[in-house]
């Protein structure tokens, strides 16, 4: 026999189950919401959207290209981040934010620390985080001004400062219409949508974004707010079905998962309700972000055949 | 009898592709010229040969015998002569000394063949004897003496017997096969396990996606005190510590055996073998494998005698296509080969010859710590922990994240999208910590030693 076979570690098969695959099923699961973008706030959704993707893949492709590393572009991350970071800007933002936005989201959050897998904060919310506080003005509270529209303020706006306009109704909230606020999150069905199609492929369990509202909706009923409007309103969706589920910067252990998520709607509800910001979802994720080590460092499972008490002692032994 | 509902946490679904063998009939592979008996086809010390070169042998001959408790004898598959007694390529990689025999066509038995047709008028200590004296081991892979496994220690109780139909790797049917056409053998071995543990009662194992088996089982089981468990199809089901676990609840301790939680577990191809071996006082010289993958021409069940050569095997399946890939054993589990060279041992359940398409060598990429390894351990471990910590040579952090709990069972790397080679990370950390352990024990042993002086 003259042809020598492939040596190789078991297992000799694998899923079909790609990285690029998972990114794929991420943008299929965010069009019914970008639709939903463009139908309620016009085509400037669509441009800063692309200006947003393209300047993600591109500046990945720069970094890796001058730093000699394997291109990742085709994993289609540097695309998702730039989807999402579109998804929390305003529909009025200059076509620069969304520009510096994107290259501080990939240069500075994610590749400098390594790239895919390796950053400890979510791109797109630390970039969002990062153009709040250089132009405030031009991300929050005017920025969602239409140019002609009647009213100005987001619904947590309109909550946040008591301001004489009414709350949007439930359908409204629901449905994405008559409501401002960033170009991804108005539409709460399309982002549900998105979700339930993530948790049908597999990509994301219920895990996260099911705590995470809950935990908004029983807290609000606690403080005696309106349960139902704080998990309508605001990015609490989007936030909830694709930023807090974000691999890299969540907990991988089940139990993990669950703390994290509780802690995600912990503190949006006390940002909301005491901090300064009208809006608390961004932060929360990534505060829970810098936690996720933490936390999965104290929650691991226990092992198949080892028991609590052993397990105790063997932590008080590392200790 | 009765039929249960069971599984476990945890573990992954495969693609499973049985249907290539499933539905086959089993064939009975064409008795070879010669015949390759390696001297080490179990777990343990290797037997040694009692025939010189130049001798006739009979079929079902002891050629080889057992060195020790933990070893067993090697019977010859075929009659003819012994034509040389020297290294030869072994399916571990290695050449190890073998008994080639020249078949002389004519199958003539051997005399010391002894049935038994009431194994109840032998005492347990008769029948762990003759299991031994049969060469049988466990068939469902891991060879380790089943005579050694039914000699229960002092002190313990065996309250869960076992019999393993779980067949949960991709590619084989050869337990199926077994099933559907000696589900009456298997139940008879099982009784005899029973009589010689003293027990009344006995568990069965199955997939729920071998349904015909489940039913052929059932009814030769008819009159016999055992519980059959239709276990969810999901992988990895027929590993024994989760087998253990589906069907009685308990956990193996971590660095336990079985029979420390009154487990033991029995392939079903071992049941059978215990059957001819008592009842018909036939040694173990034959086994059913599937012959498979998309790199075969036609995939095959057949029943094959020891020793033979699998280039023999392979030649009734039509030979391979395209296969990049040889593949003893499951997919899973099994062990990759360069040659095809070697002969058909005892715990060679496949033969698996796969191609390009099947084996997928893209290379891999950086976690992004999606956590699919996680939920697919069986053990619950954290499987991207323990390779980072294993590829930064950080044997003590691979330690902590309890690297040694690791079967090997390869659902980690299987579900993992950035194809991470977890498994073999998962390898060199728990023979490097072993390697460390010993280490340590020999200079704490070096420093009592100084303490005594
Ligand atoms: S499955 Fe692979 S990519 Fe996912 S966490 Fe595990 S090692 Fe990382
Ligand atoms: S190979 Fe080890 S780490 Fe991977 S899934 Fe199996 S038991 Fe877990």
């Amino acid at each position: 026999m003259d042809k020598l076979f492939i040596v190789s570690s078991s297992p000799h098969i694998r899923s079909n189950v790609t990285t690029q695959k998972i990114m794929r099923d991420v943008l299929i699961a965010l069009t019914p919401a970008m639709v939903a973008g463009i139908i309620y706030f016009g085509t400037r959704a669509l441009y800063l959207t692309v200006i947003c993707v393209i300047t993600c893949v591109l500046t990945e492709w720069v970094y890796e290209k001058l730093m000699h590393k394997k291109s990742t572009i085709n994993d289609l991350s540097a695309a998702v981040t730039g989807v999402l970071l579109a998804f929390n800007l305003p529909a009025s933002a200059s076509w620069w934010i969304a520009f510096i936005g994107s290259i501080f989201a990939i240069l500075i959050v994610k590749q400098i620390f390594g790239g895919i897998g390796h950053n400890f904060v979510n791109p797109a919310l630390a970039a969002r985080a990062f153009l709040m506080t250089c132009w405030g003005v031009r991300m929050t509270g005017g920025a969602f001004i239409p140019i002609d529209a009647v009213t100005s303020a987001t619904p947590l706006g309109i909550l946040k400062e008591k301001l004489a306009e009414s709350l949007p109704s439930y359908i409204n909230l629901f449905l994405g219409t008559n409501v401002y606020g960033c170009i991804g999150e108005v539409s709460k069905l399309a982002l549900l949508i998105g979700g339930i199609y993530l948790i049908c492929r597999k990509v994301i369990t219920w895990k996260i974004p099911v705590v995470y509202i809950g935990t908004v909706f029983i807290l609000s009923l606690i403080f005696g707010q309106d349960p139902l409007f704080h998990i309508l309103a605001g990015g609490l969706f989007l936030g909830a079905i694709f930023m807090a589920t974000d691999y890299t910067t969540s907990p991988i252990t089940p139990k993990g998962q669950i703390i994290y998520a509780v802690g995600c709607g912990l503190l949006t509800v006390m940002i909301r309700l005491y901090g300064a910001y009208p809006e608390g979802v961004s932060y929360s994720i990534l505060l829970m972000n810098v936690a996720a080590p933490l936390i999965d460092r104290y929650s691991k499972p226990r092992v198949f055949g080892i028991q609590k008490v052993k397990k105790l002692k063997k932590k008080s032994e590392v200790i | 009898m009765n039929i249960k509902k069971a599984t476990f946490k945890g573990g992954t679904h495969l693609s499973y592709n049985k249907e290539l063998t499933s539905g086959l009939n089993v064939e009975t592979s064409i008795p070879p010229e010669e015949i390759i008996l390696p001297v080490s086809m179990h777990i343990g010390a290797p037997a040694k040969p009692i025939v010189e070169v130049g001798d006739k042998v009979k079929m079902g001959q002891k050629v080889a015998e057992a060195t020790g408790f933990v070893s067993v004898p090697i019977h010859s598959s075929v009659s003819g002569e012994v034509i040389a007694i020297e290294p030869r390529l072994h399916p571990n990689g290695q050449k190890v000394l073998s008994i080639i025999i020249k078949n002389d066509m004519l199958d003539t038995p051997d005399e010391n063949m002894h049935p038994n047709s009431d194994y109840k008028n032998l005492d347990s200590k008769e029948i762990l004897n003759i299991i031994k004296e049969a060469g049988i081991v466990g068939l469902g892979g891991a060879t380790f003496p089943t005579h050694v496994k039914l000699s229960i220690p002092e002190g313990k109780k065996v309250e869960y017997l076992i019999l393993n139909a779980a067949e949960c790797e991709a590619y084989l049917t050869n337990d199926d096969a077994l099933m559907m056409t000696n589900s009456d053998d298997i139940i008879k071995g099982l009784e005899i396990v029973m009589y010689v543990l003293g027990i009344d009662k006995a568990y069965i194992g199955i997939e729920d996606n071998k349904k015909d088996a489940i039913e052929k089982m059932a009814k030769s089981a008819q009159a016999l005190n055992v519980d059959i468990y239709c276990l969810a199809t999901k992988y990895p089901q027929g590993s024994e510590k989760h087998i253990i676990k589906a069907i009685s609840g308990r956990e193996v301790p971590s660095g336990k055996l079985p029979i420390d939680v009154g487990c033991v577990v029995l392939n079903v191809a071992t049941a059978k073998a215990i059957k001819e071996a008592v009842i018909d006082g036939k040694p173990l010289i034959e086994r059913i494998a599937t012959i498979t993958g998309h790199g075969i021409k036609t995939p095959k069940r057949m029943l094959i005698r020891i020793g033979t050569p699998i280039e023999h095997v392979l030649a009734q399946c039509g030979g391979f296509t395209d296969a990049e890939k040889f593949i003893l054993g499951g997919p899973m589990m099994g062990i990759s080969h360069f040659s095809s060279d070697t002969p058909v041992i005892k715990g060679g359940s496949g033969f698996l010859l796969l191609n390009e398409k099947e084996i997928d060598l893209s290379e891999s990429n950086d976690c992004i710590r999606c956590g699919k390894c996680v939920s697919a351990c069986p053990m619950r471990l954290l499987p991207l922990m323990i390779s980072n910590a294993s590829v930064n040579n950080d044997f003590e952090k691979a330690e902590k994240y309890n690297a040694m709990d690791c079967i090997e069972c390869g659902a980690c790397s299987y579900v993992c999208p950035a194809k991470r080679m977890l498994v073999s990370n998962m390898r060199v950390a728990k023979r490097e910590i072993t390697a460390i352990r010993k280490e340590k024990a020999a200079l704490a042993e070096a420093k009592a030693k100084e303490a005594k002086n």
